[in-house]
């Protein structure tokens, strides 16, 4: 429905943000998804975690690959500039851009076809490079723009709408994901923002390689009996270990929370995560401790949400590789070109 | 004794060292090419290796040539057999009348020589087992040995091969000593045991001038560092790798804040091709300069992203330095085999610039400026190097470079601009030459944001399958590439001394093997008028050059006459007014094989009138 233009008005009492924007200044275009897509749902949350962080839309950029979940950036910040690049390539793509100018925010999308299998390798070397970004996998389990065919998530065992039975073994990108060292892990649902706009928020204010999963049952080609991707299924066996706040600045803890139930992480920009535990157990700073359970809950069948791993002290690629605090893209012939008597001596020196 | 008389050349030989690899006899090779040019005698030296760490043979070849003819000549007139496993070739290889320089510590049998060869034995293991004890030490200094023994043999001033060792060895006065104490080994020993010098000899000249003695990677990429490349993104393949380390070594020297010591530059080592272009292509989109190295088999794997590059419009440049294909082909060996699979890489219709550098001084020149085309024509831009320039030290005219020059970073709109009202269309042709403006990813809160897309868009880059549209924006790219056209380097005319209904054409590194040649086919009495390409898309003036002229000989290192295919595809040219001349066996073309190949067609010529030959 990209021919109806979306109407630029909007009421004149809405609410702005510290910035004086308003949720309309964070949308995008219409979208040319099906009614009722769990992508949608992760597009609205994107908007709201971006409204609530106050965040200038112009100064993110947001990248993706080919799919259904990559053609999401243009419905969200339409101020923004997208780039939906090359199947399983958002990675690198972003990388290189993050290189150019650190001082923006990079908000990767991607699907599940797009970063565990034709992609899998660029997800996976994004992640263990540290690149400062946030990493949203719009995860259905299938190929929604090729319709229905099997993507490298849906579980050993699941069936396809037209009755196929898999028999491949399922990839964990949240696993891989702790494997490789993210330093910001988590996995949500596309049905149930209020758990997942604070994490998009967190992660977005994360400095480093975040990653988050996000189930988004097709509703086209997986929302059967059979598929562990519908929202029945993803419902029935969501196992939260623990709903997070983000504070960000001067704001103070105004929520009441029981005593010993709430535990705050302070990041590196002075955000502050307020994790209410549900699970006693879950420890989000236990790397090893996250892929035990994440194995033992996998096994009884269960989903395991929240956030599963932040280490509030991460650093990133711009800080392996030393580089100026000036983005690079900024640089003009006086910071880069070293000049001709540079060269003189270079040339003496081959002779 | 040979009837045949021994070569007798003074400053005008090719000597060959036939190693094992891993032996530590390069940087021993490398002296030996140095200190001749600091007798003022340029030589041209060349690599042969294997792709492989150690004990597989390798040779490193040392043309000494007064004249400064800089291409492979072909042929040997003295060989350093340090290498049994290759001996039987090596000696089968020397000109008649050459010398072979071996090991004489254990006997060989008469039958291992030839007749019409000088032979010289010196007893390199037994000088060198007397004098060290470390096997490691025994291994490296007796390739110094074997250096000072040339020295005596071929008449060098011992003076200048320790100052150069002096050089190297500054601030390790015990390495410096016993590398010269080496030298005098050797050299001493040949001066008491043989005649010394033998044919060959050199003599000091004053033909070097202020020539520098440099590889073509490493003077690509400090054309990358003057270019202003800020992101480099690479994975490793022969022969382009030396590209990427050259690039950190020079960062290193030149691109740190002086202040916090902090990088101005960002090199990433990509898990494989793709990542690396993706890489370059995320940069550039962000208006950082980008880079990446490859070759041939790094081309294939890119080339979807290529074609982004060319349907999106953003600046990429990518250097191949390219070997011998296809599939993995032999690394190692020498090629201009991807002029078609860059000219059109991808899917679809596609075309993109190509930069052919004759020299190192050239890919500096041609990497600099591929940054500003790239930022330009908001495209890909090709440096193709090969492995013949990139991985061989090569005499080249010192770079140059000007203070005042500024990059050309292309359309850009800025956020003034934008405010002042200006109509922004990502794909809105405003000039005419058919490059759009772009802006940077967070430019202005609420003017200038576009979707870049691989998929068909409109002038303001929204979404369109429109066949109208599509072909608007087709037809707008193609207009583009005329553009780029009087941008490129141009083709380079040079005309034989007599009036001449023949022409050359050719690229890249066949260049000093080419003019050569020229003088060898005018001794023959073949006059030719020489045009050599410089870039793809070609200027006007190549057409005009075959025009003007009967036919016109197309010299390339291929063997599917790459660039003569473009000509013919591009320019709409008769193929048959032009002829192949193809070397594509993996060794540098030399001016030997194009003045018998052009001549033996001239010859053919005079006795068969064209009008019968062609019909």
């Amino acid at each position: 429905m990209t021919y109806i233009a979306k109407p630029k008005f909007h009421h004149p009492g809405l609410k702005k943000n510290e910035l004086g924007y308003t949720h309309r200044d964070y949308e995008g275009k219409i979208s040319t998804l099906c009614a009722g897509c769990g992508h949608d749902s992760i597009t609205a949350s994107i908007i709201e975690a971006c409204y609530e962080l106050s965040i200038a839309p112009h100064r993110v950029a947001k990248i993706s690959g080919i799919g259904c979940s990559s053609k999401t950036p243009d419905y969200f910040l339409g101020n923004s500039h997208g780039f939906n690049s090359v199947h399983g390539r958002m990675p690198s793509v972003l990388t290189g851009a993050n290189l150019a100018n650190r001082d923006l925010i990079y908000l990767g999308v991607s699907g599940d076809g797009d970063s565990a299998s034709i992609g899998f390798g660029q997800f996976a070397h994004s992640i263990r490079r540290g690149v400062n970004m946030t990493y949203i996998v719009e995860n259905n389990g299938v190929y929604g723009l090729t319709k229905g065919q099997f993507s490298a998530t849906a579980d050993r065992g699941s069936k396809s709408k037209k009755g196929v039975t898999n028999t491949d073994n399922a990839i964990d990108l949240v696993a891989i994901a702790l494997q490789l060292g993210a330093t910001f892990v988590a996995r949500s649902f596309s049905g149930d923002k209020t758990q997942l706009v604070p994490l998009i928020a967190a992660a977005i204010r994360h400095k480093g390689a975040s990653f988050i999963d996000v189930i988004s049952p097709c509703i086209a080609f997986n929302n059967h009996a059979g598929s562990t991707k519908s929202f029945d299924y993803v419902r029935e066996h969501n196992d939260a270990v623990n709903r997070l706040d983000v504070l960000v600045g001067r704001d103070p803890i105004s929520v009441d929370y029981a005593p010993g139930t709430v535990q705050v992480v302070e990041q590196h920009d002075g955000t502050k995560l307020a994790l209410r535990k549900l699970d006693a157990d879950y420890d989000p700073h236990d790397r090893l401790g996250a892929q035990t359970f994440l194995q033992k809950h996998a096994a009884k069948g269960q989903i395991v949400t929240g956030l599963l791993y932040v280490d509030p002290d991460a650093d990133d690629l711009h800080t392996h590789l030393d580089t100026v605090e000036t983005p690079l893209n900024t640089l003009d012939e006086k910071a880069l070109c070293p000049g001709s008597a540079a060269l003189d001596k270079l040339n003496a020196s081959l002779r | 004794m040979s009837v045949q008389s021994p070569i007798s050349s003074v400053n005008d030989f090719v000597v060959r060292f036939a190693n094992v690899n891993g032996s530590g006899s390069a940087s021993a090779n490398e002296l030996f090419a140095r200190s001749i040019l600091r007798h003022g005698v340029p030589v041209s030296p060349r690599n042969i290796f294997p792709s492989n760490i150690q004990g597989l043979p390798t040779w490193y070849e040392v043309r000494v040539t007064e004249a400064g003819h800089l291409g492979a000549r072909g042929g040997v007139d003295l060989m350093v057999a340090m290498n049994p496993q290759t001996w039987d070739k090596d000696v089968a290889s020397i000109e008649p009348g050459g010398y072979l320089f071996y090991d004489s510590t254990k006997p060989m049998p008469t039958s291992k020589f030839r007749e019409d060869i000088s032979v010289i034995g010196v007893p390199l293991t037994a000088i060198t087992n007397s004098t060290y004890t470390d096997p490691r030490q025994r291994q490296l200094f007796k390739n110094i040995i074997y250096l000072g023994a040339l020295c005596a043999l071929l008449d060098l001033d011992p003076k200048l091969v320790e100052q150069l060792i002096g050089e190297q060895y500054k601030g390790k006065e015990k390495l410096l000593s016993s590398n010269v104490h080496a030298l005098h080994l050797g050299r001493d020993w040949a001066l008491q045991n043989l005649k010394c010098p033998i044919g060959l000899r050199v003599k000091k000249s004053d033909k070097v001038g202020d020539r520098i003695f440099i590889e073509g990677n490493s003077a690509a990429a400090l054309g990358a560092v003057y270019g202003g490349a800020t992101v480099c993104a690479w994975y490793p393949i022969t022969p382009s790798s030396s590209v990427a380390e050259a690039f950190t070594a020079h960062c290193k020297k030149y691109r740190h804040d002086p202040a916090t010591g902090k990088a101005k530059y960002a090199i990433v080592q990509g898990e494989d091709e793709l990542a690396s272009i993706g890489i370059v292509i995320g940069a550039s989109w962000n208006g950082a300069r980008a880079f990446t190295a490859t070759s041939g088999p790094g081309i294939s794997l890119m080339t979807e992203f290529i074609g982004l590059s060319y349907f999106a419009e953003i600046p990429a440049v990518i250097m191949n330095i390219q070997r011998a294909g296809p599939s993995t082909g032999m690394p190692t060996r020498t090629q201009q085999c991807d002029v078609i699979s860059c000219a059109y890489a991808s899917h679809g219709d596609t075309k993109h610039v190509l930069l052919f550098p004759e020299d190192p001084a050239e890919a500096f020149e041609f990497a600099a400026a591929a940054f500003d085309l790239a930022e330009r024509l908001q495209t890909t831009i090709f440096v193709m190097l090969d492995l013949d320039i990139g991985m061989n030290h090569r005499l080249s005219r010192p770079l140059k470079w000007d203070d005042a020059r500024q990059y050309d970073r292309g359309k850009v709109m800025t956020a003034d601009m934008l405010d002042e009202g200006r109509d922004f269309g990502r794909y809105l042709d405003v000039d005419g030459d058919g490059i759009p403006y772009r802006t940077y990813p967070g430019t202005h809160p609420t003017k200038g944001s576009y979707f870049t897309r691989g998929t068909s868009r409109d002038r303001y880059a929204r979404y369109s399958e429109e066949g109208a549209v599509y072909a608007d924006n087709m037809q707008r790219l193609v207009r583009k590439f005329e553009t780029a056209q009087d941008m490129v380097p141009r083709p380079l005319q040079a005309n034989a001394a007599k009036p001449t209904k023949y022409g050359v054409i050719y690229f890249g590194s066949t260049s000093p093997a080419m003019d050569e040649a020229i003088g060898l086919l005018e001794s023959r009495g073949h006059h030719l008028d020489r045009l050599r390409i410089r870039a793809f898309p070609f200027h006007s003036s190549v057409a005009s050059f075959i025009a003007d002229h009967d036919f016109v000989y197309v010299v390339e290192q291929n063997r599917d006459a790459q660039l003569r295919q473009l000509i013919v595809n591009e320019n709409g040219i008769d193929p048959v007014r032009l002829v192949p001349i193809l070397h594509y066996d993996g060794t540098p073309i030399t001016a030997r094989f194009i003045a018998s190949s052009i001549g033996d067609h001239q010859d053919h010529l005079k006795v068969t009138p064209l009008r019968k030959a062609v019909s």
